[in-house]
């Protein structure tokens, strides 16, 4: 099937997932992403690139950091943000998905930022966009589901690429709550499509979905086993709603098998990166220690996550 | 069709020879060199007039006018000013001075760190057909060439300069 990202000059339309994007997409918005970096640190944080714009993010799940970050990035940009509040908004009065992004486009929307807990979702606002012969008006997934979290994978490729320089020597270790994270998944194609030549998954069985082996991953659950030699760390937010089922005893028992502490961290390498996508739980799977410690690099996550969201909408915004 | 022959590195020596003199009594100077051509001559007098520490380069693509029609450019290269920008004399540097559009943009970027106290312009070329009204304060030649045809400046691995006329 035609990739509905791409448009037919094989430019990105919409950014729905990292799989199946082409290494040259990928490497373009992280080389656009390096020359956005400094625009935040200037006098003046904008450039005018969307002046005139209209970016509406449409979060139908919350998400404080993700929406700030977006809508940083669309301010620095020049862009008008529009904020809704799904929850409070006429989709709890039974109005469809597609009536609420069709009334949008008619309010002339020039890219909707798309959270969503259903997989799919964003997908299906695309696919409605094309048909609709609207192809001025862009999506961006800012995660849906289990399936995908696109920019949170590319902040990530950016992050690793900044203190690795090259892909094609590291080993990078997933651990956590795999079978749950559209992190995880995003992640494990972007690193596989930049040539990484090992990527290891480390959690419990009850965490860890099935078809790793078939993504090209390394499982282990055993996390002692699974860092040995790693250059960089990614961890994932145990999310506590997960706790209420089956899966997992408790918080603490967690911690004890699969958290993050500096004796752990002494396996990698010695100047491995210690990464989390946020918000994290101290004690839960990772140690402060390690956390606020000199290998953790997960402040300039959030930095860079800025510039990559500005390359990813100003590339789209253009094509 | 006229097609002429350049000596870039004549030519150069005329621009740093004018700039030399035209800046020897200014203050607070920086020079900024527009990607890719003019960060080539930027680097050179910066290097010649001692202003290594004062030397930035700028990428233009954040503020282009055709972003609309054209998209985003596809080699973005990041600009650096490493200097204070606010009251600084700085010595914009581009190959080809054509329509002004480039120069109108590398202009409203410097605004965006800062207020110079002045802002000049040098070019290696003038090849005219302006479409805003903006004037070199440092030219080395004109040149009239046809709107199909492209002055492209390169350098070499020995940085050697060269100017080819293309058609596009």
């Amino acid at each position: 099937m035609h990739n509905p990202q791409l448009n037919k000059n094989g430019e990105l339309q919409h950014l729905l997932t990292i799989e199946g994007l082409p290494k040259t997409v990928i490497n373009h918005i992280l080389d656009t992403a390096s020359s956005f970096v400094s625009v935040s640190d200037r006098e003046v944080k904008k450039v005018p690139l969307m002046r005139g714009k209209s970016v509406f993010n449409l979060f139908f799940e919350n998400s404080t950091r993700t929406r700030t970050t977006f809508e940083i990035a669309s301010k620095r940009l020049s862009a008008d943000v529009i904020n809704l509040n799904i929850a409070a908004s006429s989709t709890t009065k039974g109005e469809s998905l597609l009536d609420t992004i069709d009334n949008l486009a008619a309010m002339h929307a020039d890219m909707f930022v798309v959270r969503h807990a259903q997989s799919g979702a964003p997908y299906l606002i695309a696919k409605h966009l094309i048909d609709t012969n609207q192809p001025h008006v862009h999506v961006v997934n800012a995660g849906d589901g289990r399936h995908a979290h696109p920019t949170q994978g590319l902040l990530d490729m950016y992050t690793i690429r900044h203190y690795k320089k090259d892909f094609t020597n590291l080993t990078v270790a997933i651990v956590g709550d795999i079978l749950h994270s559209r992190v995880a998944r995003s992640d494990i194609h972007a690193l596989t499509t930049l040539g990484v030549p090992e990527v290891r998954a480390i959690g419990p069985r009850t965490l860890l979905p099935g078809g790793l082996e078939q993504m090209g991953v390394r499982v282990f659950t055993d996390i002692n086993e699974g860092l040995k030699g790693v250059d960089v760390i990614i961890m994932l937010r145990l999310q506590n709603e997960r706790m209420a089922g089956a899966l997992l005893p408790s918080a603490q028992e967690f911690f004890k098998s699969y958290g993050l502490t500096p004796e752990r961290l002494a396996l990698a390498k010695p100047d491995a990166i210690v990464m989390h996508p946020g918000p994290m739980n101290r004690g839960v799977e990772i140690d402060s220690a390690v956390a606020d410690g000199s290998q953790a690099v997960i402040l300039p996550q959030v930095t860079f996550g800025i510039a990559v969201r500005m390359a990813v909408m100003s590339i789209l915004a253009g094509n | 069709m006229r097609n002429p022959k350049f000596d870039a590195e004549a030519l150069y020596k005329v621009l740093a020879d004018r700039v030399k003199s035209g800046l020897a009594h200014a203050e607070n100077v920086a020079i900024v060199g527009i990607y890719s051509g003019g960060a080539w001559l930027a680097e050179r007098l910066a290097a010649e007039m001692q202003l290594n520490e004062r030397l930035g380069f700028i990428d233009v693509s954040f503020y282009r006018d055709d972003y609309a029609e054209r998209g985003l450019h596809a080699d973005v290269k990041p600009t650096q000013i490493p200097f204070e920008v606010e009251d600084a004399t700085i010595l914009l540097v581009d190959d080809v001075l054509y329509t002004g559009r480039t120069t109108r943009a590398a202009i409203n970027e410097l605004f965006d760190y800062g207020r110079p106290a002045k802002i000049m312009l040098a070019a290696l070329v003038d090849r005219g057909g302006r479409e805003l009204p903006i004037a070199a304060d440092f030219i080395a030649d004109t040149v009239v060439l046809d709107d199909d045809q492209q002055l492209v400046l390169q350098r070499a691995d020995d940085g050697r300069l060269s100017l080819t006329v293309d058609h596009a």
